[in-house]
């Protein structure tokens, strides 16, 4: 190959994205915005329907006699209690219990589950898999895949679907069809708003996202690129791999892996399921003696902001994205932890920040500084530690 | 008149010798270099065969040269650049391709092409292997302890290097232990199914030695050759502004500004010894030099059988050095074009400028089996039917190479055996320059009709020209006991020599060989901390 992938939707996404900032998403390009400013792109994502080409998403098929044994061993959670069209967030561990990866299982039919995840993980699936009657296939080309999100989009659905979607709970799929285009539609997203993940064959793609474009003209529906997606994401509460986490196999020392504890995954490890899961025995012990750190919120505070650029003859400098550098994080003089992403909440209006605090500094409550750049010196911005999510509308899971 | 009294005299001006002599006169040291040729630079030479064409006629390729060397000797101030190779293509028999990037999204979606386990496992792959280069990469750092001596410096050196290794995890220890052991077909094996990435891979780890992919050690090789991509700024392969022979250029340029005095033709005849102490040179024209210690940048058997009168020498290492493997392997074709050979596997329109096959490596080694049967010609004296290649088209990342519109190809060639049955003629000469070109052939089909003028060098020219023993590009295989401690022989791997005042500090020393510069330096670092 002598360029990067483009994906399913290239043809409409390209001709739509002004201003061709186009990243690299797991080998695919994708568009960081539509337009020059994010403005428009984030409030469709909490005001009306954000249309995201998530297809770079890597995904499995996990068919076999065995593909639930085979998931139950990888993943963290019971699998074998999931029901056809139940959808489970996860992560998954090496056998010292760190995360490797994180991502969705979906269960398609008894026998057959879909498995997305942000790094490719064909080799440490087949690992897992010996001896047991189970096909593990990629279809990342060959599945596209939207990302649905905004408080309108069941309007727009409904539209458009040969069923409708009010039924459809959250963390819950359904096969339905667009314009006759086979679907499945979850009830799943990354943004903590109200949305729908579409999952289809790749040469439907650009028919499907003509339906969605054409039904939701009336309600704000927005092509809504992964930098918009970006601030949305960390307002609910949700990490990123390689931007708030390492991979616990890409990690050159011990210090960059992390477990699904120190995360807030804790609902996601189910140490009362049945019989070996890899990892199982790092996790308990690590229950028992609870983490050394903790992926917490932060909301930096804005009379703080406000002082320290006053000092300066400034209002306070905001960047306009998500800000994946990292950041120290003090308590007195001493550091305590990093912020690993930091945005400015729009609809919060608050300056906020997901950040890896040791013990016992990540208790809710907790006083700290979180330092700044102002005029080219650092400061230390007074900041508080918050629970997870930062944001979470009535309708995400209604 | 030039007086013939110096501090140091350093014997071979090729990289290693340069650096030598830069770093001493650094440190206020009154030095001469002496060079057997009318050029500078040794191995590491670019020279214009034909008109308006400039070959790298030997080494071609950058990446283990040592940073503190670089920064050191501010090459930058002195002309060195080096110049990005981004990728390799491995052109297969089926006219497919196999290409790697330097970028990994665009490396990991062209392997997942030819197999998604591949793919996956190239990314661990590299990982396992950057580790395992990170976890032994301090010890090349170190002057080499002798295991068996119980002098402080040997006890200290000893102790780092356990200390080093009780820091490693158990999986790295383990991961080290068997790139040790491991021929580099097995080590390939484990990871790969892919044949054209095994075969790609597995070529590494043969060149410059007198092994096949399936000979036991060869795994250590491509580890060494990972060296190089852990060092931030030199993760990759790059070629030098006017080819090695910028390399040598710059360090020679540095050597000028610090006041080393060069001499070319000046070949040594011998080293002077006095009380048991090497003193100065004579030169072949029967000049004499004094000095108060005397290195050598030459290979280990000229450096103590040829340099040095056996009875200076203890019978054992005289033995030893005797021993040492430096049976050349390879040989190179350099080739002048009138235009770009076209490649069925990724053909180019136009004049090919904008071919990215061309801007980067090109390896015929479409697998692991392919190699093995070109060194099974090799084992029994012959030169390999169809070799292994890793070609490079330097006017394509350096345009001053070649004439505007033309082109220079740079052909690395294993195996070519130094001790060829019937021994190399004109004849045979002749014979290598062709199993080349037919390989080529293969997959560029045009290739005899872009050749306008073609330099084949075998490794018995590698030694008639550039003065290295046996033609081996590295002074001596890397092979797991001619390294470390046991480079060049057991107890005299720290630069110093049973001849006292005569050190040694070539590729045949630690850490051995590749455009590297570091046993220059280290010996260097070495003479000083003895004084004289």
């Amino acid at each position: 190959m002598l360029n990067l992938k483009t994906t399913p939707f290239h043809e409409r996404t390209s001709a739509l994205c002004q201003p061709q900032n186009w990243r690299k998403w797991a080998g695919y390009f994708a568009a960081g915005s539509y337009e020059h400013t994010l403005d428009r792109e984030y409030w469709a994502i909490r005001n009306a329907a954000a249309l995201i080409d998530v297809s770079p998403l890597i995904k499995y098929v996990i068919k076999g006699k065995d593909a639930a044994a085979l998931l139950h061993r990888v993943t963290t959670r019971d699998i074998h209690k999931m029901k056809v069209g139940q959808v489970a967030y996860t992560g998954w561990c090496d056998e010292e219990g760190k995360l490797i990866d994180d991502g969705t299982v979906s269960r398609l039919e008894e026998q057959t589950f879909r498995l997305t995840a942000a790094e490719p993980n064909l080799r440490w699936l087949t690992m897992n898999a010996v001896g047991m009657d189970v096909s593990i296939t990629e279809v990342t080309d060959e599945v596209a895949a939207l990302s649905f999100q905004g408080p309108n989009t069941r309007k727009v659905l409904n539209k458009v679907t040969e069923k409708p979607v009010d039924e459809l709970k959250y963390f819950r799929m359904m096969t339905n069809k667009i314009h006759g285009a086979e679907v499945t539609i979850s009830r799943t997203g990354y943004t903590g708003d109200l949305g729908y993940e579409i999952w289809m064959d790749a040469k439907n793609a650009l028919n499907v996202w003509d339906a969605l474009m054409d039904a939701g003209s009336d309600y704000g529906i927005t092509p809504v690129g992964i930098l918009a997606m970006d601030m949305a994401r960390v307002e609910a509460g949700l990490f990123m791999l390689d931007v708030d986490y390492t991979s616990s196999s890409h990690a050159w020392i011990e210090s960059q892996k992390s477990s699904p504890f120190e995360l807030g995954l804790d609902w996601t490890i189910a140490l009362d399921k049945p019989g070996y899961f890899v990892g199982r025995r790092a996790l308990e012990k690590e229950k028992r003696e609870g983490p050394a750190w903790k992926m917490v919120g932060l909301e930096v505070d804005w009379v703080g902001m406000e002082q320290l650029f006053g000092k300066v003859g400034l209002p306070p400098q905001i960047p306009g994205s998500a800000v994946r550098g990292s950041l120290p994080i003090f308590v007195g003089n001493v550091q305590v932890g990093y912020a690993s992403t930091s945005t400015w909440s729009p609809v919060l209006k608050r300056y906020i920040a997901l950040a890896h605090l040791q013990k016992p500094y990540y208790e809710a409550g907790t006083d700290v500084r979180m330092e700044i750049t102002v005029e080219h010196h650092r400061r230390h911005a007074p900041a508080k530690v918050v629970k997870l999510p930062f944001y979470e509308p009535e309708w995400k899971k209604k | 008149m030039t007086s013939n009294q110096y501090d140091a005299i350093i014997i071979g001006g090729g990289h290693n010798g340069l650096v030598a002599g830069a770093y001493l006169a650094r440190a206020g040291k009154k030095v001469v270099v002496l060079e057997r040729r009318p050029i500078v630079g040794g191995a590491a030479v670019t020279e214009e065969i034909f008109p308006g064409f400039k070959f790298t006629e030997f080494s071609y390729v950058v990446s283990l040269l040592r940073p503190e060397i670089i920064r050191d000797l501010e090459l930058p101030k002195h002309g060195l650049k080096i110049l990005p190779l981004p990728s390799t293509f491995t052109p297969m028999e089926n006219g497919d391709y196999l290409a790697a990037w330097d970028d990994h999204d665009l490396t990991r979606r062209e392997l997942y092409r030819h197999s998604p386990k591949d793919a996956e496992a190239y990314d661990e792959y590299a990982r396992v292997m950057a580790r395992a280069a990170k976890a032994i990469k301090p010890i090349i750092n170190l002057i080499p302890p002798d295991p068996s001596s119980m002098t402080p410096r040997d006890l200290m050196g000893l102790l780092k290097v356990g200390q080093y290794a009780a820091s490693l995890s158990e999986k790295e220890l383990y991961a080290v232990a068997k790139l040790a052991t491991q021929s580099s077909a097995d080590l390939l094996e484990e990871w790969f199914e892919f044949d054209a990435l095994k075969g790609t891979k597995a070529a590494s780890g043969i060149i410059g030695t007198y092994l096949g992919p399936r000979s036991p050690g060869t795994a250590y090789v491509l580890l060494h050759h990972y060296m190089g991509e852990i060092d931030g700024a030199f993760r990759a392969w790059g070629f030098a502004k006017n080819g090695s022979g910028g390399v040598s250029g710059a360090i020679y340029n540095a050597t000028q500004a610090l006041g080393v005095e060069v001499r070319v033709n000046a070949s040594v005849q011998q080293v002077k010894v006095k009380g048991g102490r090497a003193v100065g040179v004579i030169l072949e024209n029967g000049d004499e030099l004094d000095s108060k210690v005397v290195m050598s940048a030459a290979d280990p058997k000229r450096t103590f059988l040829q340099f040095v009168e056996g009875k200076h020498l203890p019978d054992d290492f005289v033995t030893s050095i005797q021993n040492f493997r430096t049976r050349g392997s390879s040989g190179k074709v350099n080739i002048a074009l009138s235009k770009l050979p076209n490649f069925t596997a990724l053909p180019y329109t136009g004049n090919g400028a904008n071919s990215v096959l061309h801007r980067g490596a090109v390896s015929i080694s479409p697998s692991i089996d392919y190699i093995e049967r070109a060194y099974d010609d090799a084992k029994y004296g012959q030169i390999s039917k169809r070799p292994y290649l890793d070609m490079i088209f330097p006017s394509m990342i350096d345009p001053d190479m070649a004439p505007p519109g033309h082109h220079v190809m740079s052909c690395f060639v294993q195996y070519a055996p130094y001790d060829l049955e019937g021994g190399w003629t004109d004849q045979r000469r002749d014979e290598l320059g062709e199993a080349v070109i037919a390989t080529i052939e293969q997959y560029a089909p045009n290739i005899r009709e872009c050749i306008v003028g073609m330099q084949v060098i075998s490794p018995k020219d590698i030694e008639r020209i550039a003065g290295i023993t046996g033609g081996n590009i590295f002074h001596g295989e890397l092979l797991l006991h001619q390294i470390f401690f046991l480079r060049p022989t057991p107890q005299w791997a720290d630069f110093r020599t049973p001849l006292k005042g005569y050190y040694f500090g070539a590729s045949g020393a630690h850490p051995g060989g590749g455009v590297m510069g570091a046993p220059g330096m280290l010996a260097a670092k070495e003479m000083l901390k003895d004084g004289f």
